[in-house]
């Protein structure tokens, strides 16, 4: 069991030192979290309450995540890397795990930047909000990662994904948002652990075989 | 087959909620194919025999065409009923656009990926992933209403009475006939199809 | 339109969609008839080649 999480660390560890040395995603991610907030600001006639805010709040983090999936297997891919992890002595799910957290983290790094400043040109946010963004990262991370690799064995890598992802994604839209506006926002960040651990489960346990030729 | 289908048309019922024999057969059986789908994906996974992909395959395929049909006689309805073609208060047939997208996704999905072990295992993964989208979703959705629509929206569903359940019965085993034999009909083909590729290669 | 013609029209559209469907599926054994035809011609010009 410590030599299965060494791996996943092990794993999720390379990934961020590739991207702290070569800078891809990360920035990208990051310019377009706060660019489309602009956008944003001008999508919203006046008048436009503050909860169709927190809903495009949502809107910019999926797709922000779905930028930062679309490169998540690409150095893999490059390198022609993946082959090798594949027969790598380790368990095949540790390298989904090592990936998952891998982007999780970066997620969670533009969102250090992106709720404040979602904060400071539209409305505050609460803590259950919060909470809701960080268990939609889970589910975002989980289920995004294997679709990625899903899509990297297709032809048409990048522009597949967002078709595969959206409509996985729209459980979790609608916990998230649920959670940043209702006033009992129990129920929703209770249905969004649920939708995690459902497709946690289910990545955890099927992706060997889309990897696997 | 059309002998079936017509059958239900003769118990004489309330005019619009005649639609309801026919939607709600073809959205449990879309339902079905999906589940049909699935099950053979996992048992593809879990054997690794070949032919458990095509048969998944058509079993997302018929599901995604009962889908639509759903959608379709689904929106008519709503437009009989409520006077609008597409009312989001209607939670199955949001689901149905949902699963529907997913679905769609599948076949491109698929049809960009090189045939062979891979894109079997693949399209598995995919297919089991929608069975799980399926109660999700329904939760999702039901979860959405509390906040997209404060006014609760009564549905004004009659009880169903002896005939009308008999009627509902009848078209219900017919639309699960007509699925089943275009299923059998469909993987037929699609076997013959790649029988008789492998013929012509080994001929010429 | 009135209640009655939308019934026929949600009746009109599973039936047409069947109908395009058995179409295509009739469509698809022609062309595997011929494709079979073709191999065994195929064959039979073998068969006498050989004997």
């Amino acid at each position: 069991m410590t030599g299965y999480l060494a791996d996943v660390a092990a794993l999720a560890r390379k990934d961020l030192r590739l991207e702290l040395r070569a800078r891809d995603t990360l920035p990208a991610m990051l310019l377009f979290v706060l660019s489309t907030l602009v956008v944003f600001h001008f999508a919203l006639p006046t008048g436009a309450d503050e909860v169709a805010a927190q809903g495009l709040l949502w809107v910019a983090l999926v797709f922000t995540a779905l930028l930062g999936l679309a490169r998540a297997w690409a150095p893999e891919r490059e390198g022609g890397a993946l082959e090798g992890l594949v027969l790598a002595p380790c368990d095949r799910s540790a390298i989904w795990l090592g990936k998952a957290a891998a982007v999780f983290l970066f997620l969670v790094a533009i969102e250090v930047v992106a709720l404040p400043a979602f904060s400071l040109f539209f409305s505050p946010l609460d803590g259950s909000a919060v909470l809701g963004v960080l268990l939609a990262n889970v589910g975002i991370c989980t289920v995004g990662t294997l679709l990625a690799a899903m899509a990297a064995a297709s032809r048409t890598r990048e522009l597949i994904l967002p078709l595969l992802f959206l409509p996985l994604a729209i459980p979790l839209v609608v916990g998230g948002v649920g959670a940043s506006v209702s006033t009992e926002p129990v129920r929703y960040l209770t249905f969004l652990g649920l939708y995690d651990a459902v497709f946690a489960i289910l990545c955890w346990a099927s992706f060997e075989y889309v990897v696997a030729e | 087959m059309f002998a079936f289908l017509v059958a239900p048309e003769d118990a004489d019922q309330g005019i619009s909620q005649r639609i309801f024999y026919f939607h709600v057969p073809i959205a449990l059986t879309a339902y079905a194919c999906f589940g049909w789908g699935a099950w053979k994906a996992l048992r593809l996974l879990w054997t690794r025999e070949e032919r458990y992909d095509l048969e998944s395959y058509v079993g997302v395929h018929l599901g995604t065409i009962f889908g639509a049909l759903t959608l379709a006689t689904g929106s008519i309805w709503a437009k009989a009923s409520w006077g609008k073609w597409w009312v989001w208060d209607s939670n199955q047939l949001v689901l149905f656009l949902v699963l529907f997208l997913f679905y769609s996704a599948y076949f491109m999905l698929r049809f960009s990926i090189e045939e062979g072990p891979r894109r079997a295992n693949v399209s598995a993964v995919y297919a089991l992933f929608g069975v799980a989208l399926i109660p999700v979703s329904f939760f999702a959705i039901r979860l959405a209403e509390d906040f997209i629509h404060p006014t609760t929206f009564t549905r004004d569903g009659p009880q169903m009475t002896g005939t009308m359940f008999l009627a509902f019965c009848v078209s219900w085993l017919a639309i699960s006939v007509v699925a089943y034999t275009l299923y059998r009909v469909e993987l037929l083909g699609k076997r013959l199809d790649a029988n008789l590729r492998e013929l012509r290669e080994a001929l010429t | 339109m009135s209640q009655s013609d939308y019934v026929v029209a949600a009746y009109a559209i599973v039936f047409v969609t069947l109908l395009v469907y058995v179409a295509i599926i009739a469509a698809k054994l022609a062309r595997l008839e011929r494709e079979t035809a073709e191999l065994a011609e195929l064959a039979r010009a073998r068969r006498d080649a050989r004997g």
